[in-house]
């Protein structure tokens, strides 16, 4: 019993060492994350000006969908707020180039598992990123306060945060997945810029998903893709609620076990293909 | 005259080396065709929602903004055919040294850094691009004449010029720092902006992106002209002017840049 658990203890100060250099990479490219924040940024911006024309246009207090103006800025502002918190930034291309490099070889010898490591590099990469972004996204977000709802209820927001947590590991199990087609393929990144498209499109960064006609929204939620970030943002907007919330969750939870399991199966596979080419 | 001649025949040599590096990937060209054409179609299935819940943006209709959207994609993918790639190798080329083979070279230094390697991939999704343009002009019921065509055809000219000089000039910035890249990848945002029409933006937004950073002319303007939505000539003069503008800005960042240039220590 003691032994599991010192091994446990080792195991855990081995990635915490993982996760704390990797925030001391990261940091050396600081102004990098900074520039990718502010030029994001910009982007919003001019989709924020097209919906305010969109609304004056179609006269006073209109509404899209259910949205009011107020509450469709919200949304983008939420958007930006849970993909600064869950975004894969380049660890997909570092895992394949990893692959593609041979380096993923020292990984099958030492005592650390490949998934995890990549995870806590993953979490340090989100870390460092939001200390460099949060004084932009913060005075962004300030200058747009009036927009800027708070979450109706501490249920709501609690639900939020543990959403927002489960979007940030399917985000990373799917991309781990994504880049494991390294151990077939030269060029992976045609295909992650494909997954990224569909992504792009039904996970509700472009505009909210339930203004879509009803069927389609429907059929998207059939995907793992609304569940990257559209989800937590419409708990935090108090759109899913008691049972939906529940089902929600548990959806989403079980997309998660599944990207692990795909993320597990790939990369025992790939270490066959891998070990046969390398002899 | 001898050294235009000499200049065609060493761009017609790039191009024969880009075709066959090209060829020797065959699936990943098709594949990178298929990104782009995946992407273009997220573009207007934005535009198509926006439309669900609206009319106008401005005095702007569904089919004038799908134009715009095929402009803009038109511009953006031959801007990328001839100077993308290039741009974005400059600060790989600064932290290798290799610049130094180049520097070495009897011709134009930027002409070469320039127009070294040829997208052949973004010339068939501009075509794409043309596609959706002629069929949002038959939605509109839209004949234009040769001469506007024409005058379409030049300003896209003016506009890829636009992008390239700015492009060029972020990424020149990797002479003062070592990743220029993220600076230079973070240009691609803009793109964004040219592809929206000009009527939705105001104030310092509207003035930073027009008489600065261009955007907001560079698609706006040739797709006016070719759907008769120019009242007057003046947004015209002005992208030339901003064209010029940038040209000399991006010319003397290059020289400037170029003199600090020390080569890489191995």
């Amino acid at each position: 019993m003691g032994d599991t658990l010192g091994a446990k203890r080792s195991a855990m100060k081995k990635y915490w060492h993982v996760l704390n250099i990797g925030i001391q990479n990261n940091l050396t490219y600081r102004l990098n994350f900074l520039a990718r924040a502010v030029f994001g940024l910009i982007p919003l911006v001019a989709i924020l000006y097209v919906w305010q024309k969109i609304y004056s246009g179609n006269g006073a207090g209109s509404t899209v969908g259910t949205y009011s103006l107020a509450q469709m800025i919200s949304y983008y502002l939420l958007t930006t707020v849970v993909d600064a918190l869950t975004a894969v930034n380049e660890d997909d291309w570092q895992i394949a180039a990893d692959i593609k490099d041979g380096n993923i070889s020292q990984f099958l010898l030492k005592p650390i598992d490949y998934l995890w490591y990549r995870l806590c590099l993953f979490l340090s990469g989100r870390v460092t990123y939001l200390a460099v972004a949060a004084t932009p996204l913060a005075i962004f977000i300030l200058y747009l306060h009036q927009y800027f709802v708070l979450p109706p209820n501490w249920t709501a927001f609690g639900a939020f945060l543990i959403s927002t947590a489960l979007t940030a590991l399917l985000q990373f199990f799917m991309s781990y997945t994504m880049a494991m087609l390294a151990f077939w393929v030269l060029e992976v990144s045609t295909f992650i810029f494909i997954l990224f498209a569909f992504e792009y499109l039904a996970s509700g960064h472009l505009f909210p998903l339930d203004i879509l006609p009803h069927g389609l929204e429907q059929a998207l939620f059939l995907t793992p893709f609304p569940y990257q970030l559209y989800f937590p943002v419409s708990i935090y907007m108090g759109k899913a609620v008691g049972m939906d919330l529940i089902r929600g969750l548990l959806i989403q939870g079980l997309w998660v076990i599944a990207a692990y399991g795909l993320a597990r199966f790939a990369w025992r596979r790939g270490i066959k293909h891998y070990s046969a080419v390398g002899g | 005259m001898k050294t235009f001649a000499r200049y065609v025949g060493i761009y017609g040599a790039l191009w024969k080396n880009s075709v066959a590096r090209e060829m020797s990937f065959k699936s990943n060209f098709l594949l990178w065709i298929l990104v782009e054409l995946l992407w273009f179609g997220l573009q207007l299935s934005f535009i198509s929602v926006l439309y669900l819940h609206t009319e106008h943006i401005g005095t702007w209709t569904k089919w004038q903004v799908v134009m715009l959207i095929g402009g803009s994609h038109f511009i953006q993918q031959i801007f990328q055919a001839f100077f993308l790639v290039n741009c974005t190798n400059l600060s790989e080329l600064v932290r290798t040294g290799k610049l130094d083979f180049l520097l070495l070279l009897p011709v134009n230094t930027r002409f070469i850094v320039s127009l070294r390697q040829v997208d052949l991939g973004a010339f068939v999704n501009a075509s794409s691009a043309v596609g959706l343009m002629v069929y949002a002009a038959h939605q509109l019921h839209l004949v234009p004449s040769l001469l506007q065509v024409l005058g379409f055809l030049a300003l896209c000219v003016t506009g890829v010029a636009i992008h390239y000089c700015l492009m060029f000039l972020l990424a020149s910035i990797s002479f003062w720092t070592v990743r220029a890249q993220g600076i230079v990848w973070g240009y691609y945002n803009l793109f964004n902006i040219a592809r929206m029409p000009d009527e939705a933006f105001r104030g310092l937004f509207k003035a930073v992106f027009t008489f600065a950073l261009p955007m907001l002319l560079v698609s706006n303007v040739p797709v006016r002209l070719l759907a008769d939505k120019l009242s007057s000539p003046a947004p015209v003069f002005l992208l030339l002017a901003m064209s010029v503008v940038c040209f000399c800005v991006s010319e003397w960042g290059w020289r400037a840049s170029m003199r600090r240039y020390t080569s890489a220590s191995s």
